[in-house]
């Protein structure tokens, strides 16, 4: 079990909570004010969707509070399987559509 | 073994005979389990997203979702952020030994997740009745008439990118809800998953898609059923704690399905 040495009480994680629904909130104010082009809107709320699944992972599954080794296993080998599938996914399909094939 | 952290630090010197080895990760093998399938997991969730955000950037896309749905999915994310906290909670009562509230804190969680389950049902019928469907589907009288029927006939990815998503992730949000339960009642979980999957059954009216869906209750009991009764244990913190990660992670893919499904394709 996680050293309970860190939790310094439950306030940190109702401030988390605030926040991702802060952050949600702005999320949709962005859908419905639809201030960016498709391709600019898919970047910003894919950053904020980012900053909260990193509130998420580091605080309330508490990758935070584990070892150095651990975080940095399973966020690189994550990160890194993303970054191949990114540059795999997108120019094969792009490809495939400048072929023409139906 | 859940407890080779504790047990590793009353262990004899080193090269003693019954001596554990340091964990890899310096935490007990279970959550190094759940973190490694969740790991393989987010690949899952990972294809599909870039699946979808693909058809969307490179497509025609429609934009069906107006201002009900979209108050609809923020109340469902509302719902699932919560649930996290919850699930916070009732890690810190278990390590508290505090039974009864970590069984109440996991009862709030599922009762968070099946609100979730219950307004995104809500919400498939609703796109469903419309005309929005895949194939596969049962075909109601008004199918292919709804508002939503030549969305599925001129861009056929929206459906299926959908549904595909958004059904996935509710199965895990159905397995998770069933893990806590199994966690927070033990056996007595099962004849209250058993009264609820009959009830689903006979309620939900055969031209619905989740007349089929709600077998996973059954394939839920079933599993729960086998491992509850083969191995009983009463489920201490470190087994709250796991469970509980698997729900965040339920919660953290929701993050990035909300604003790529819902709020890419809003009709202002």
């Amino acid at each position: 079990m996680h050293d309970v040495a860190h939790d310094y009480g439950k306030g940190q994680y109702f401030w988390v909570w605030g926040a991702l629904l802060l952050l949600t909130g702005v999320e949709v104010w962005l859908g419905y004010r639809q201030i960016f082009e498709p391709v600019h809107m898919l970047q910003v709320l894919l950053v904020l969707s980012i900053i909260k699944s990193a509130l998420i992972i580091g605080y309330f599954m508490h990758l935070k509070f584990e070892t150095a080794l651990m975080r940095w296993v399973l966020v690189f080998s994550v990160t890194a399987c993303f970054i191949i599938m990114f540059f795999f996914f997108f120019p094969d399909a792009d490809r495939i559509i400048r072929l023409g094939v139906k | 073994m859940a407890d080779a952290v504790l047990e590793h630090s009353a262990a004899p010197a080193h090269g003693h005979a019954g001596e554990f080895e340091q964990p890899l990760f310096g935490a007990y093998s279970k959550k190094v389990g759940m973190w490694l399938f969740l790991a393989s997991d987010s690949l899952t969730f990972g294809a599909l997203l870039f699946a979808f955000s693909y058809n969307r950037i490179y497509t025609a896309w429609p934009t069906p979702f107006g201002k009900e749905s979209i108050i609809n999915a923020t109340i469902m994310t509302a719902c699932l952020l919560s649930s996290s906290l919850t699930m916070v909670l009732a890690v810190f009562a278990s390590q508290r030994h505090d039974r009864a509230w970590t069984r109440n804190w996991l009862l709030a969680t599922m009762a968070f997740g099946t609100a979730f389950i219950v307004l995104h049902g809500m919400e498939w019928t609703h796109l469903i009745h419309e005309g929005l469907a895949l194939p596969g589907f049962p075909q109601s009288i008004e199918h292919g008439s709804g508002e939503y029927a030549k969305v599925s006939a001129s861009v056929p990815q929206f459906a299926a990118t959908f549904f595909g998503l958004t059904g996935m992730h509710m199965l895990h949000v159905t397995i998770g809800v069933i893990y806590l339960g199994a966690v927070a009642l033990r056996k007595w979980f099962l004849p209250i998953l058993a009264a609820i999957y009959i009830a689903a059954f006979f309620a939900i009216p055969a031209d619905s898609v989740f007349h089929y869906g709600v077998h996973v209750l059954l394939v839920g009991l079933i599993v729960a059923g086998i491992i509850l009764f083969l191995k009983p244990k009463d489920y201490d913190a470190y087994d709250v704690e796991v469970s509980g990660l698997y729900w965040h992670f339920v919660d953290l893919v929701w993050m990035f399905i909300f604003p790529l499904v819902y709020l890419m394709s809003t009709r202002v």
